[in-house]
């Protein structure tokens, strides 16, 4: 097990600088500029520019430089907000995201287990229709969609929530946004979990369970849960990466200032060190987390050896 | 000497389910003999990709005159298909919405001449009104949809962008299809040191926070011109989906590869392409063809999120992602502008997914539930 | 606690439905027999007889849609286990009638360690604390012969063998000393040679405790040894019914006589061709009740057959066959005549 964890960090690092690599390198192959939009600039102008960031230089010696920064997970400071750097964006940002989706998450598991496992329980019951179709409503309903109708109702209807901003947490005005977030995810989890206990109910060693005069709790709760929850366990690795495109879009809808809305303002502002600070920082983080992932399946299913 | 094993539920039908048909990459009934391949990106929508549509469900066919019905796999499939409503009803409203967007923009011109992007000369009009409303607050049957804020029918935008959305998931998953299925083909076929280099590099890529890239790819390259956008968008979508398709592919030739009727091909002298194209592909074909219906969805809703954040298709295209963040502006005073996209996008996206799901249960007998 | 003629177990005319896409199956449908004391009852058939069925149908194991027991008596000691309430069947199952399954592997949870699964059955009923049922678990584990037992006792499934395993599913089995076992085709998922072990296994435990068993298995030579009665079954009926050596020696069926010619005899010349009955296992979902569900594949059938439903005939005080024919083909084996076709009288070989 431990030389499954430090083969997999040995391989995450020269992984995250092929990322950051291909970013920075669409970065430069791009046409335009981040310092100029429309008008030309004056010649002697652009040159001092160009010097400023070191951009007169050779390719190489550039992409020498920026990797050998992104090696000290020294970013630089950002284009757009000069006087920040990149780092300390981050510092500031990452709360305010994190707080989102560990609290959507959680709140999917916990709504999605259970109604998965009553609906795996009684199967083709009311219920369990009518979970899976707001389940299925759950995934088709696109994010930017149900933010606004949630917004629509609650703020601009009823005067229930607030429609916006961040204000630290505990705060009504995370209800919302958490609230649409976490929809795709309860809706996953709950089909995952239905799915999966309705393969585990049907084994054998369920079969076996109940031949030995367990009772149904006994049943479900020691035997079947553990076995049909691991879908869901190793859901959480791609449900990482879906939580990456669904907080950036929450972000903006919200206006709450959290990594994914200032990566997309890097973005429309070409903001080249906070891009590749944010690639660098949430590839790592994406790759740690997925390994934490492989670890904690191994725990749970005992003939997993690494 | 593999036995029938006596099935939990006995052989309701009397059908041999030989267990050749099942290889190592399959979750037999009960727990997996090998730890399992745990899920990854794409699998959160069905847990268990590698079950094979084998050959197991067809009857012998060289017993008696009587005993036999030659049910083949797909006849059977189709029979499941239809029985099950929700599927049903996700055929006919895609359906529906693809005959409507592939033939509405003309009709709607033809009666009442608006197209996407008229927008009417008289400075009046361009206003957004609810739907069904006339300007001095009438009921009126020209713009079911309302219009937007430049006075454009929302109905015609509508199509249009499901015209644009719709092309662009069925695109992107083609392209996926095309790699996912070479590569994945091409490593269970093989086997051996290139299977696992080739799942290697999947296994990489799949680490790769690919969203990201995707959003510096279009937010760089994007300003270009609005249809190499659309070009774009083709490509890092299908790139972004091709992984799970290779590795279900790869799952389906293993489990098929072993099987008898290669071995004949393989005496017969057809060569590996060949074999791996023509025989093992329509064999694998079912998993592929479920996995393509779901992807479909997938693709349309990260484009959406590209085009709702600016990234996506531009003007003048529309596509329903863009059409929303062309709503949310004024989502306080014109609600509409972004209902109606989003409650089509929705309806859309809903059927495929039920089709989807129908489709599986339908090729794959195993998840039935009785 | 009454008992019926000495009779642990009677069955009465249990019929088990299964509602499929392709229509009711009647897996089993109309079974009797009875089981003694200390007993080994074998029920032999092929894949889709509804041997498993019955079993399961006797503690009530059959998963509720789409499988339903229709109607029938299960009497244990005079109490019929159909009336029982759901709890009442829980504290027999494990505890009074355990069953043991074909595959070793899936039939254990591979989350579990051994040493769990088999305390929760003590602790459950028989009050056990977790030390005693831990006592326990490790003395049942060396009782079925798994070495090194108190070492191994906290292993996973996956760490053991196929027969390991088996043995492990025995010991859990009978744990609480069951009045009695219901083998499900013990060893089909095991090697030869393991299967003779675990067969021995199943023997000798059986004679330590006097527990009673039923034995289900497709394989005529594992009941040769190990049974006093057998019954046959084809397609949820019972064909024949007989004390082990009387089967064996006189059979009254054809269908079982297709059967024993079908186990390779190694006195057989090599190169022989092995003899199988010819046809398919008949489609359990379409029957038809007014003929014989073998006639098809029957050497012996005439239009009656296809026309009547065969009679349950007594051909004497313990041995029952459902034919129309059944003194004949009785007659028939008892004087050594091999298979005569319908309509002649000698002819085959000699057994």
């Amino acid at each position: 097990m431990f030389r499954f964890i430090v083969r997999r960090l040995i391989v995450t690092v020269p992984l995250v600088l092929i990322v950051i690599s291909l970013t920075w390198g669409l970065i430069r192959l791009a046409p335009g500029n981040f310092y100029s939009t429309d008008k030309k600039l004056p010649p002697a102008i652009e040159k001092n520019i160009r010097a400023k960031y070191g951009l007169d230089q050779p390719w190489y010696v550039q992409y020498g430089k920026m990797m050998w920064n992104t090696v000290r997970l020294d970013f630089g400071n950002s284009l757009k907000y000069e006087n920040e750097t990149v780092n300390d964006i981050l510092r500031r940002t990452l709360p305010v995201s994190a707080t989102l989706g560990i609290l959507a998450y959680l709140l999917a598991l916990v709504v999605g287990v259970f109604f998965g496992t009553l609906a795996a329980l009684k199967p083709n019951s009311k219920l369990d229709y009518v979970s899976m179709a707001l389940a299925m409503l759950g995934i088709s309903l696109p994010n930017f969609v149900l933010g606004p109708i949630l917004v629509l109702l609650f703020s601009l209807s009823l005067y229930w929530l607030p429609p916006a901003r961040w204000n630290g947490f505990p705060s009504w005005n995370l209800v919302l946004p958490v609230l649409t977030l976490s929809a795709i995810y309860m809706a996953y989890i709950a089909r995952l979990t239905r799915a999966g206990m309705l393969e585990v109910l049907r084994s054998d060693y369920i079969r076996t369970a109940r031949a030995k005069g367990l009772s149904e709790r006994a049943v479900i709760v020691r035997h079947a849960l553990r076995g049909g929850l691991l879908p869901v366990v190793s859901f959480t690795g791609p449900a990482l990466a879906i939580l990456i495109s669904g907080t950036v879009v929450v972000e903006r809808i919200f206006a709450m200032p959290g990594l994914g809305n200032y990566f997309i303002n890097a973005n429309l502002n070409r903001d080249e060190p906070l891009i590749i600070g944010i690639v660098a920082f949430v590839s790592i983080a994406v790759l740690i987390f997925n390994l934490l992932v492989d670890i904690a399946y191994a725990f749970i299913d005992p003939r997993i050896r690494y | 000497m593999s036995e029938e094993r006596t099935p939990q539920v006995p052989t309701e039908e009397g059908r041999q389910q030989t267990q050749e048909a099942r290889g190592p990459a399959l979750t037999p009934r009960g727990t997996p003999q090998a730890p399992p391949v745990r899920a990854r990106a794409g699998d959160e929508i069905h847990p268990f990709p590698e079950t094979a549509v084998g050959e197991g469900d067809v009857r012998n066919a060289d017993a008696g005159p009587e005993a036999v019905r030659g049910t083949s796999l797909w006849s059977d499939a189709w029979r499941r298909l239809v029985r099950n409503k929700l599927a049903v009803f996700g055929m006919v409203v895609v359906g529906l919405i693809v005959v409507a967007v592939v033939v509405g923009p003309a009709i709607i011109k033809a009666a009442t001449g608006y197209t996407y992007d008229y927008i009417p000369p008289d400075s009046k009009l361009v206003q957004s009104f609810p739907p069904f409303t006339a300007p001095d607050g009438t009921f009126s049957w020209a713009h079911p949809m309302g219009t937007d804020s430049a006075g454009r029918d929302m109905l015609a935008r509508v199509l249009l962008g499901g015209r644009i959305s719709l092309m662009v998931g069925i695109i992107s998953t083609v392209v996926s299809l095309i790699i996912g299925i070479s590569w994945g083909a091409t490593a269970g076929y093989l086997g051996g040191k290139v299977d696992d280099v080739l799942m290697r590099i999947v296994d990489v890529l799949y680490a790769i926070p690919y969203m990201m890239i995707v959003i510096v790819l279009l937010a760089f390259f994007g300003a270009q011109s609005p249809l190499k956008q659309i070009f774009l968008l083709f490509a890092a979508l299908g790139a972004v989906s091709w992984l799970t398709m290779a590795r279900i592919v790869r799952g389906q030739i293993i489990s098929l590869k072993n099987q008898e009727f290669v071995l004949a091909a393989r005496a017969g002298g057809v060569s590996t392409a060949k074999i791996i194209f023509r025989h093992l592909v329509p064999n694998a074909l079912g998993p592929v063809i479920v996995y393509a219906t779901l992807t479909i969805p997938s693709v349309m809703l990260s484009e959406a999120f590209l085009s709702f954040l600016g990234l996506g298709v531009q003007a003048p295209y529309a596509s329903w992602g863009s059409l929303a963040q062309d709503g949310i502006q004024n989502i306080a005073i014109f609600p509409w502008q972004l209902i109606f996209p989003g409650v089509t996008m929705a309806l859309t996206l809903f059927s495929l997914n039920f089709l989807g799901d129908g489709l599986r249960d339908a090729l794959d007998p195993q998840m039935r539930k009785f | 606690m009454s008992e019926q003629n000495g009779n642990l177990l009677s069955v009465k005319n249990l019929r088990t439905y299964f509602e499929t896409e392709d229509g009711t199956v009647r897996a089993v449908d109309g079974i009797s027999f009875d089981l003694k004391r200390g007993e080994t009852l074998g029920i032999v058939g092929e894949s889709g007889s509804g041997k498993s069925v019955t079993n399961l149908s006797i503690i009530r194991l059959i998963p509720s849609p789409p499988g339903k027991i229709v109607s029938g008596e299960v009497l244990f000691h005079g109490e019929d286990i159909m009336s029982l309430t759901q709890e009442e069947v829980r504290r027999i199952r494990g505890k009074r009638i355990s069953m043991i399954f074909q595959d070793p592997m899936t039939s254990l949870n591979p989350f579990m360690r051994i040493s769990k699964q088999l305390m929760e059955i003590t602790e459950l009923h028989l009050g056990h604390t977790r030390e005693q049922a831990y006592e326990h678990a490790v003395k049942m584990l060396e009782t079925v012969g798994i070495p090194e037992a108190r070492a191994r006792a906290n292993d996973y499934p996956h760490e053991f063998s196929g027969g390991m395993r088996q043995r492990v599913m025995i010991a859990m089995a009978l744990s609480c000393e069951p009045e009695l076992l219901i083998a499900d085709e013990p060893t089909t998922a095991l090697d030869v040679t393991i299967q003779a072990q675990i067969l021995e296994l199943i023997r000798k435990l059986k004679e330590e405790t006097g527990t009673s068993v039923i034995l289900i298995t497709h394989d005529l030579g594992v009941v040769a040894g190990m049974t006093d009665d057998i019954i046959v079954m084809y397609a949820g009926k019972i064909f024949e019914q007989a004390p082990t050596t009387e089967l064996f020696a006189a059979p009254g069926n054809p269908y079982t006589k297709g059967l024993l010619k079908s186990v390779p005899d190694p006195a057989d010349d090599e190169g022989a061709e092995l003899y199988q009955i010819p046809g398919l296992p008949p489609d359990v979902a379409h029957l038809s009740p007014n003929q014989c569900p073998f006639a098809e594949r029957c050497y012996r059938a005439e239009d009656i057959c296809r026309r009547e439903f065969p009679p349950f005939v007594q051909l004497n005080a313990e041995h029952f066959s459902l034919c129309h024919f059944a003194e004949e083909v009785y007659a028939d084996s008892r004087a050594g005549r091999g298979d005569a076709p319908a309509g002649t009288t000698q002819g085959g070989d000699g057994r």
